[in-house]
């Protein structure tokens, strides 16, 4: 039985088994992106805890059976037997085993026996939940040691089980018992700054740039909208930026004091107003989500950081990447209508010099 | 746009000492009661890009025929749809434009036709006509050099006599001085025989890629249009070349001497010196006829005259080349460059009619655009440095007759004065008589230099009259720079001092930080130094060399297009043009930050 699936060696017939996440890192991998290291724990690990031990599974469908949609309290009084149910279930030993050598070789690749690692679901497409809505509370961060690693895995698995996640599955028909999850274990990183970058210009639809929004730190910030992030726009050509719009930035999540968790810090003052990246990582992260965007053929929505464990122009890594679906969702307008002809353009240019022109249809582009 | 308007130009006072300026030029070329409805009605701007000083009575001809010229290509023979000429005027001896629209859209609506019979004849037989154009200039460049300036002898020769000849010597410096005269018109026609168009096709692809790419950086498009092989590169690559042979030839040590008169006597008396100075010989025609400045002023230094410029860089190229760096131009790198850029932009449009234009617009700019680039060093260096030195020979005749005190004094003269100037000496040489010249022109010479000077501490306002509200005049832009915004800029850095931060075009891009350098006239370049920020009016683009030299180039005036925006791309070297006031805000000395993607100059002390 399948229970590791490193990022370097994932191939296709793996995506039922390690999901979306696990995929998208794997290609990444494989791309020659800088991808932190790190490895998938497969879907067989999360059936075969679900099938060693009935009298548990029985359990938590008799509790999932009382669900009633219009009762919040009852459900989340549910949803959290039901997630101490699965906690409760001893690891399967062989899954045990697998998880610890795993990470220890992971350990002896970056020359630390306790490194730290992100631990994050990874949605399989039975599920269908969308991996935006799965979101940030089954994400555990900085998390190390093999005996915290395992638990969290745990965790992991139970965090199908919230409130919101039962109550989409309800809402779609779908059969929580033929759930099926997969893990993602990747190296931690340590983000001097991260974010964002979307691989067109959100504004106007720009397909010749490269949108990064950033603040200190790690990206939770971005993500959550808790902070207004530094932005910047990076043709992607020839990688020149076009724009950018340096925030106050007054918060950020950063490694706790132990080392051992994030914690949400104010900025200190003289950081606040100065931009969390210099030009040269605004440009190796533009070069970063261009290269995500090479690979999968379309436009992307990346997440990265910029690693205070690397050296200087090597320490832009990427987290994630999934296709951008405002933009890439609606037909593309044609550019020439019919001004191929040479004389014919020259005499519309002549008539309506550019500069003129450029802003009055950039400002009809946002009023789409 | 900032709100106001700039001072009419019936507003602007003489400075005292300068009362009477307007008679050093053409009397059309002043501003006048006579056309004061129309003249104070239209806005006109300060062209610093090339008139940034004042101009002499007799180097305002190459504004006149300059402008004349190009205005007579958009009006009489290319019937540019929404343009007319640009009207110029002089005031307090600086010169002022304004662009002549076409209003009526019905007259736009039947110009087109015309235009597209036209300029579609020229861009379809680009190639050839380019061609031939460079034989005219050659042509020119011969007759102008084959003009005989020489003194009046005190006989005519004995041949005069023996072969019939009729007519002497007088005829010869009055005639050829009109020959000059209309060769100088001429080259200014051929100057603008092309360029407008190639400027429209330009344009026409630069709009085509705003449009598919809002976001796109100018000098994205300029790196996809512009040659790598520039006539324009060329002498900073022949100087580049001799300072290799030097080195090669083992002669390089005479260099280190501060005089090229020095350093070329050193190479005489070698024989590798003198293979040395063969290759110089060789290198030099056309090449080095390349002025310090825009070329339009006689006080500009060509190159050829002023063997101390040359040999300086020759002198900074031998040191870099000994330290170890590597100054050869990447021409295929450079080309592999422009086609990944060329092929990344049109896998981003979207659909194949879009890519199937985007070449054929790129293709025809990239037609177009070696005029574009290469005329500058034909028309405003080569050509007219012979012509400086012709007129410079008349000039000593004028001396040995006493006319003037030295030979630039010839440049103080009205054009057609200079045929009154003629005719007094020839007068006199014939009857056996005094000319008036001799107790004339001294005092005439100084009171307009003291004209001139007081002329040159004023400082011209950089437009007049109400701006208009969008400034849609395809060639103001393009040759110009001048934008709505700009204009919003001058009026709101004239109203208070700004924000210790300057904007102005993001013309090549990059940051760098580093004590200021300004340079006010092309005969203060040797002053910079290794590592500093040049801040100048404009730059030429013969100064090149002192690329090399300097970290980052803030100027007061030009463009995207702008001859120094070209050169400080090929450099590598973040570049803000057009920021109206760097001059006069920043001090040499001072830190500063240039940032040539955004188009901003910060004062960091």
């Amino acid at each position: 039985m399948t229970y590791i699936v490193w990022f370097d060696e994932y191939r296709d017939e793996h995506l039922p088994i390690v999901g979306g996440k696990n995929r998208s890192l794997g290609e990444m991998t494989l791309a020659g992106l800088p991808v932190p290291p790190g490895f998938a724990l497969t879907t067989h690990a999360y059936r075969q805890m679900r099938d060693q031990d009935a009298d548990a599974r029985h359990e938590v469908q008799d509790l999932l059976a009382r669900i009633d949609l219009d009762d919040a309290a009852g459900l989340q009084e549910i949803a959290a037997k039901v997630r101490q149910r699965i906690e409760d279930i001893p690891m399967p030993a062989a899954v045990d085993e697998a998880i610890r050598e795993a990470y220890g070789r992971l350990g002896e690749v970056c020359g630390d026996g306790a490194i730290p690692v992100a631990v994050r679901s990874s949605a399989t497409a039975e599920d269908l939940i969308d991996a935006s809505f799965a979101g940030l509370q089954d994400t555990y961060l900085w998390i190390s040691g093999e005996d915290d690693v395992v638990a969290h895995v745990k965790r992991c698995w139970s965090s199908c089980f919230t409130d919101r996640a039962i109550a989409y599955r309800h809402e779609m028909g779908h059969d929580h018992d033929r759930l099926l999850m997969s893990v993602a274990i990747q190296k931690m990183i340590r983000p001097k700054a991260a974010g964002v970058a979307f691989t067109l210009n959100p504004t106007d639809g720009d397909r010749s740039q490269v949108a990064i929004d950033a603040a200190w730190g790690f990206g939770e910030s971005v993500v959550s909208g808790e902070v207004t992030p530094d932005n910047f726009l990076v043709d992607k050509v020839i990688y020149e930026i076009v724009s950018r719009a340096i925030s106050p930035k007054t918060i950020e999540y950063r490694l706790s004091d132990d080392g051992r968790s994030v914690e949400k810090a104010a900025v200190p003052d003289d950081r606040v107003t100065a931009p969390s990246l210099t030009d040269d990582e605004v440009k190796a992260v533009a070069w970063l989500a261009r290269q995500a965007e090479r690979h999968y053929g379309a436009p992307q929505d990346v997440e990265w950081a910029i690693d205070m464990d690397l050296p200087d122009n090597e320490n832009a890594v990427l987290l994630q990447s999934r296709p951008e679906t405002v933009w890439s969702r609606k037909p593309r307008k044609p550019v020439a209508k019919g001004r191929g002809d040479l004389m014919d353009g020259i005499v519309s240019t002549l008539l309506n010099p550019v500069h003129t022109r450029s802003k009055a249809s950039t400002t009809q582009e946002q009023g789409n | 746009m900032a709100e106001g308007r700039f001072p009419s130009p019936f507003e602007i006072e003489t400075p005292a000492g300068a009362e009477g300026w307007e008679e050093l030029y053409t009397y059309s070329l002043p501003f006048s009661e006579d056309r004061r409805d129309y003249e104070d009605s239209v806005f006109w701007f300060q062209d610093g890009i090339h008139w940034p000083e004042v101009l002499t009575p007799w180097d305002a001809t190459f504004f006149e025929y300059a402008i004349a010229s190009l205005s007579q290509y958009n009006t009489r023979h290319y019937l540019i749809p929404p343009a007319l000429g640009i009207d110029y005027r002089v005031l307090n001896g600086y010169a002022y434009l304004t662009p002549v629209p076409v209003t009526d859209p019905a007259e736009i609506e039947a110009r087109v036709p015309k235009f597209m019979e036209r300029a579609g004849y020229y861009f379809q037989n680009w190639d050839r006509l380019y061609e031939n154009w460079r034989h005219k200039i050659d042509d020119l460049a011969d007759q102008l050099r084959a003009l005989d300036f020489s003194p009046l002898p005190e006989v005519e020769p004995m041949e005069v006599i023996t072969e019939g000849r009729g007519e002497g010597s007088g005829m010869r410096l009055q005639e050829n001085y009109r020959t000059l005269l209309n060769l100088a018109l001429r080259l200014w026609q051929y100057h603008f025989e092309f360029l407008n168009l190639g400027y429209a096709a330009y344009l026409d692809f630069f709009g085509f890629c705003k449009e598919a790419f809002p976001n796109i950086p100018d000098l994205a498009i300029a790196k996809m249009v512009a040659g790598v092989e520039v006539d324009l590169f060329v002498p900073d690559q022949k100087l580049k070349d001799l300072a290799q042979a030097a080195i090669d030839l083992g002669v390089a040590d005479a260099f280190a001497q501060d005089s090229a008169a020095a350093v070329i006597e050193t190479l005489g008396s070698s024989d590798a010196g003198r293979q040395w100075l063969a290759r110089w010989d060789e290198a030099k025609d056309p090449w080095f006829n390349f002025s310090n400045g825009s070329g339009f002023y006689h006080t500009d230094e060509v190159w050829l005259e002023h063997l101390d410029i040359p040999f300086g860089y020759l002198r900074n190229y031998i040191d870099k080349i000994r330290q170890g760096v590597d100054l050869s131009r990447p021409i295929e790198e450079l080309r592999a460059e422009r086609d990944r850029v060329v092929n990344e932009y049109m896998e981003l449009l979207p659909t194949d009619e879009d890519k199937e234009a985007f070449q054929g617009k790129l293709g025809l700019a990239r037609v177009v655009f070696p005029y574009v680039e290469n005329h500058n060093f034909w028309v405003e260096h080569y050509s007219h440095a012979v012509i400086w030195r012709k007129m410079r020979e008349l000039g000593e005749t004028f001396v040995k007759e006493g006319f003037f005190a030295d030979r630039d004094d010839v440049f103080f003269l009205k054009r057609d004065e200079i045929n009154e100037a003629l005719w007094d000496m020839y007068s006199a040489w014939a009857v056996g008589t005094e000319a008036r010249g001799p107790r004339y022109w001294p005092r005439e010479l100084e009171r307009r230099k003291g004209i001139l000077d007081t002329l040159r501490a004023w400082s011209p306002p950089p437009a007049l009259g109400e701006p208009p509200e969008v400034v849609t005049e395809p060639f103001t832009i393009m040759l110009w720079g001048i934008t709505s915004d700009s204009i919003g800029m001058w009026l709101g850095a004239g109203e208070e001092g700004g924000d210790g931060g300057l904007h102005g075009f993001a013309a090549s891009p990059g940051v760098a930080e580093g004590p200021a350098r300004v340079i006010l006239t092309a005969d203060q370049i040797g002053e910079v130094q290794e590592g500093e920020i040049l801040v100048a009016p404009l730059t030429a683009p013969s100064w090149a060399p002192i690329f090399n030299k300097i970290k980052a180039t803030v100027t007061d005036i030009g463009g995207m297009m702008s001859h120094a925006a070209i050169v400080c791309r090929e450099y590598g070297l973040p570049a803000v043009t057009g920021t109206a006031f760097g001059t006069k805000q920043i001090e040499t000395g001072q830190r500063i930050r240039v940032d040539g993607s955004t188009g901003t100059v910060t004062v960091l002390d």
